[in-house]
């Protein structure tokens, strides 16, 4: 049963992207709320860069529809900013000027000159924010990797986006670096009242930052035979209560319970879990299958 | 422990001393060789020309370069090096902003690329020298026909490895550009152009070589003054005491070019690591 696609911030239905005769999203249904914290985790090579992308308007859908606040998906836009683990940064700027790409760019030649010093103040608090006001002249390569993610969050930031796509942020980075930076991402998070849209492959880091926690996997089994060449569907989509951002949280029993629920469901090549019997609870989750795909083999 | 080799092998780590020699030795060998066998020519035949002796060559240098010549008043050295230095920079920057401007739009818009990158492909691989004879049609036999000649010659190339690079700029940049309120156009000449600029000047330092072949050839062939017009006018007389000093006074204009390029590089785009070359 499809949802009233005007009411939600983000909406997709029927969504397949294939890339030649290679299927990769098969019917993809998501429905999002504004102010939602939605990670996307699946094994390596289940699509999620590919979603995000979609979201992102980078690409289009092979077929259905992808909407934005009830409209069409466009180009990239200011309304979505973006965080990558790659490429954070651009190389040839200082810090600073990083930081005052988007501003510069929706101000135009004349008003950045003009109204330069306030641009530049609201850009130094920003990084005061982030604690990198000493390193503002510095070009990315001479900062740490946990550095880089924290100025290009900040230079997604300061655009304010309705909302700020992540794709896999902190892979790169140490565990200490990273845990504070899913911190300093829950803080942003509250502050700003963002939607945010966090796709990562680490599963512990889904379930301690989502308020909604989304699992892609290819793992799965359907009507539609054994051999059949099956693309990625959303597998698991459950709401977790908002928890203290403390990262105490990670040792409790219900955390690790689900994330080995999750890793059981979507990441167990072995484990092919029935289309009908997902574990889709989000009270937003909705199915769209064919009649084919409910048989049960 | 067996210490590593001075020079032989993958291992070898030859200490200061041993650089500096080895840098040092192929250029010794050859005034070495050359000055020996100048000497046992000289000694048969005291007017030989073809072999030089370094006093001969540093008089010949000296009236080319210190004397008035008598004809026109002028110093010829001096005045050679002007005008093929206009004529090369004049080519080679064109060259630089036209290959820079198409082949930044040609990497960036796959409609542009798909229109002109094969066709230019093509352009480039025709040898400029072939064509020259329909460019003195074209263009006279004045100074524009060799500026168009070093142009012609580089501008393509570049246009070429401009492309290349733009094109491998990650996507991730250009769509984080547009999240950040860019234009298309603001991605193209404000995100990517900036990035492009120190290897559109490694691609200029490659082209110098280029452009010196294509402008002496140039020269060569019709011309009243400039450095290759010259060599090819005393080569008539086998005046090989003034063509060997032309020639490393081109070589060495050539390298302090390449230098100054790699300078500016380097203090200019200090994000930019140049590979030391």
């Amino acid at each position: 049963m499809a949802k009233d696609q005007k009411s939600y911030f983000l909406y997709l239905e029927n969504v397949h992207k294939a890339y030649g005769n290679k299927l990769v999203l098969d019917d993809i249904d998501l429905a999002v709320n504004k102010g939602e914290f939605c990670t996307l985790v699946g094994p390596s090579g289940c699509g999620k860069s590919t979603l995000f992308r979609l979201i992102l308007g980078q690409e289009r859908p092979t077929s259905g529809s992808v909407m934005v606040e009830g409209k069409p998906v466009g180009y990239p836009n200011p309304e979505r900013g973006i965080v990558y683990q790659k490429y954070p940064l651009y190389p040839h700027l200082s810090v600073l000027d990083n930081v005052l790409m988007g501003p510069r760019f929706s101000a135009g030649i004349f008003e950045s000159y003009s109204r330069r010093k306030e641009m530049r103040d609201e850009a130094m608090e920003y990084l005061k924010r982030v604690g990198l006001e000493n390193h503002k002249d510095k070009y990315p390569h001479e900062l740490s990797g946990g550095m880089q993610q924290r100025v290009a969050i900040v230079q997604a930031l300061i655009m304010k986006p309705k909302i700020l796509m992540m794709d896999e942020p902190f892979g790169a980075l140490d565990p200490s670096t990273r845990e504070n930076l899913q911190i300093f991402t829950l803080e942003i998070w509250e502050e700003f009242k963002m939607t945010v849209f966090f796709v990562t492959h680490d599963l512990e880091e889904a379930v301690f930052l989502g308020t909604r926690v989304l699992a892609l996997s290819q793992y799965y089994s359907d009507g539609r035979g054994k051999d059949f060449g099956r693309g990625s569907k959303i597998m698991f989509d459950v709401a977790l209560a908002k928890r203290a951002n403390a990262t105490a949280v990670k040792d409790l029993p219900e955390f690790r319970g689900l994330i080995q629920q999750i890793r059981e469901e979507a990441f167990e090549p072995a484990h092919l879990q029935h289309v009908t019997r997902f574990n889709l609870k989000h009270p937003d989750s909705f199915q769209t299958l064919t009649d084919e795909e409910r048989k049960d083999l | 422990m067996t210490r590593f080799p001075n020079f032989w092998g993958l291992h070898a780590e030859p200490p200061k001393w041993l650089r500096i020699t080895l840098t040092l030795l192929p250029f010794i060998l050859l005034i070495a060789v050359y000055l020996i066998a100048s000497h046992i020519r000289l000694q048969d035949n005291p007017d030989d020309k073809f072999l030089p002796s370094p006093a001969k060559m540093a008089e010949s240098v000296y009236r080319m370069a210190f004397t008035e010549d008598q004809r026109t008043g002028k110093y010829l050295m001096l005045e050679d090096t002007l005008v093929s230095l206009k004529r090369l920079g004049t080519g080679l920057s064109l060259a630089a902003v036209f290959g820079l401007l198409l082949g930044l739009n040609m990497g960036l818009f796959p409609g542009l690329k798909a229109l002109m990158l094969s066709f230019n492909i093509f352009l480039s691989i025709i040898p400029p020298l072939a064509v020259l004879p329909i460019l003195f049609i074209i263009f006279g036999v004045d100074e524009l026909v060799k500026v168009m000649l070093v142009f012609i010659g580089t501008s393509l190339v570049i246009a070429i490895s401009i492309s290349r690079t733009a094109e491998k700029i990650p996507r991730e940049q250009i769509t984080k550009a547009l999240t950040l309120g860019a234009s298309q156009l603001g991605v193209v000449y404000r995100v990517i152009l900036p990035q492009v600029m120190p290897i559109l000047l490694n691609a200029v330092r490659l082209s110098v070589g280029a452009s010196w072949l294509f402008l002496i050839a140039a020269e060569a062939i019709a011309s009243t003054d400039g450095l290759g017009y010259r060599i090819y006018l005393v080569r008539r007389f086998l005046a090989m005491d003034i063509i060997i000093p032309y020639v490393l006074w081109i070589t060495f204009l050539g390298y302090v070019m390449d230098w100054i390029l790699k300078k500016f590089v380097s203090w200019k785009y200090p994000w930019y690591q140049v590979a030391e070359v």
